[in-house]
């Protein structure tokens, strides 16, 4: 079959529904990019799909630049043995650990529990000991709480929680 | 103290006396800890591993944490004795067979007992009879705090304690419980604690926990979980939610057992029994199903002329490592079998 446009060969075809009526159109590759905005690519290895297909998959490909300063360790290498080399690590990947931390810990992506008292004294930002605990149980009672419809219990913990987060 | 003193006696966790100990085994809780400052140790080199060895077992031998605490230096200990302390549950396999400068810090009753360069820098355990989980943590915490005071432990403000793989992160915790199910297993509802467990995101595993099969009687109940969960919620939900559960499924297949298939159970029981009183050459698993069809055969008043501490004596020294160095030689094949039958008929004719 010959394009509609040109007289070369035609390898793509097109069907169309406008109003009720059907309309069919056979194109060559430069043509049909042309006029219907098909993207048409050059021919990829077969081999090559499969590496793109497995590293977009595995993860491979992203932070694959980035190398820790501290213990030279690469996202890939993380993900072939499952560990870390540093505590610094935890940092420079944040952003694609956190959907393993969440497929690994029912979804939680922050910590809560023992705060060591050296962090909890220095560390900016980091909640002491006690409060932490109190917020777990505050938040857990909340649940219940919503589970049970006591929506009055309900809406006072959610008063202690806003204000507990805000001090 | 020393590790040759353990040999012929069963630490704390098998004194079988601990609350709800005819299921209940023993109660188990692991912190995992790094140093700030120093790489994990799938990144260190020979010289910092050593040098943490250094740094952590001066900490631990000068500060001890329980009394009669000593350091046992795996890295130039013989394989029997690590061997020892793996069947004591006192170190991981992976920390006897791996290589490098490790140690492991154990005290008297071996309740306590601190690994140095297993996976993370530190692995705290507490390792207690029965249904103890409040005290373990208690005790565990308490160590915590007071290694804390000289050791400089990674935390992030929002992933919590550091460890060299993210599923240990945040807590860095691990309970385990483990039980003996012999019921469930012979009514063939061992799957309900499976599900249940499952449902809880807890794993259930073998006998030496990470690694191991969950074959035979015994069955190690542990959480996954270690981000967003706090010590305290997590140790309540074991106490007062899954461990009951299990416990209640196990007492009922018991009492099936017990009203409706007597001759079954008591067959069972006793064969066991005839077997290990009489046999000459006996296998280390063939020996584990026996023991513990002869427990349960115990604990309900089948069997009146055996105890439990008996029993979990027999569990712990009839393994290779305890039986050679009981034995004081390496033994191989059916002569270890035979020295293990020989073991088990004295200890038990002569009770």
């Amino acid at each position: 079959m010959k394009c509609d446009n040109c007289n070369k060969q035609a390898t793509v075809h097109l069907t169309e529904i406008r109003s009720g009526k059907k309309i069919e159109k056979h194109l060559c590759e430069q043509c049909a990019a042309a006029s219907e905005g098909v993207p048409m690519k050059q021919h990829t290895p077969i081999n090559e799909l499969l590496t793109n297909f497995v590293m977009a998959h595995s993860g491979l490909q992203k932070e694959m630049g980035t190398t820790c300063e501290h213990c030279g360790i690469t996202w890939a290498e993380f993900r072939q043995h499952g560990l870390f080399g540093c505590e610094h690590d935890y940092d420079l990947f944040e952003k694609d650990l956190t959907p393993l931390l969440q497929r690994a810990h029912e979804a939680a992506t922050h910590h809560t529990g023992k705060v060591p008292t050296r962090a909890g004294a220095s560390t900016p930002g980091v909640p002491k000991k006690r409060k932490t605990i109190d917020m777990a149980k505050l938040k857990k009672e909340l649940q219940r709480a919503i589970e049970n419809e006591d929506y009055e219990r309900a809406a006072q913990l959610r008063d202690a929680i806003k204000e507990a987060e805000q001090q | 103290m020393k590790l040759s003193d353990l040999t012929s006696r069963a630490g704390e966790w098998l004194r079988g006396n601990g609350p709800m100990s005819e299921i209940v085994i023993s109660s188990r809780i692991r912190l995992a800890r790094n140093l700030a400052g120093h790489p994990f140790l799938g990144r260190a080199s020979r010289t910092q591993r050593n040098a943490l060895v250094k740094q952590i077992s001066s900490v631990l031998l000068d500060n001890p944490v329980a009394p009669n605490s000593f350091y046992v230096n795996l890295d130039d200990a013989p394989e029997i004795d690590r061997n020892l302390l793996v069947e004591r549950h006192l170190i991981s396999k992976q920390h006897a067979t791996s290589e490098g400068a490790r140690g492991v810090c154990v005290s008297g009753d071996e309740t306590v007992s601190i690994m140095v360069n297993e996976e993370d820098h530190l692995r705290i355990q507490v390792l207690r009879s029965g249904l103890q989980l409040d005290e373990a943590w208690a005790q565990i915490n308490s160590i915590d705090d007071a290694l804390e005071a000289k050791l400089n432990f990674a935390f992030h403000p929002r992933f919590g304690y550091l460890t060299a793989c993210p599923t240990n992160v945040g807590t860095g915790i691990r309970v385990s419980v483990m039980l003996h199910l012999p019921a469930l297993k012979m009514t063939g509802e061992i799957e309900k604690v499976f599900r249940a467990a499952k449902d809880m995101k807890l794993a259930v595993r073998g006998l030496y926990g990470e690694g191991t099969e969950a074959t035979g009687d015994f069955f190690q109940v542990s959480n996954q979980t270690t981000l967003g969960k706090s010590e305290e919620d997590l140790i309540s939900d074991f106490r007062h939610v899954v461990i009951p559960k299990i416990i209640d499924y196990e007492h009922h297949a018991r009492k099936t057992l017990l009203n409706d298939r007597t001759t079954a159970l008591d067959d069972k029981v006793c064969r066991a029994l005839g077997v290990l009183r009489s046999a000459r050459l006996m296998a280390s698993e063939e020996t584990l199903f026996l023991l513990s069809h002869l427990r349960m055969g115990v604990n309900l008043g089948r069997v009146k002329d055996v105890d439990i501490p008996t029993i979990n004596e027999l569990f712990l020294l009839t393994q290779p490592a305890h039986l050679q160095k009981l034995q004081g030689r390496k033994l191989e094949g059916d002569v270890r079998r035979a020295a293990r039958a020989e073991f088990i008929r004295t200890r038990l004719n002569g009770n």
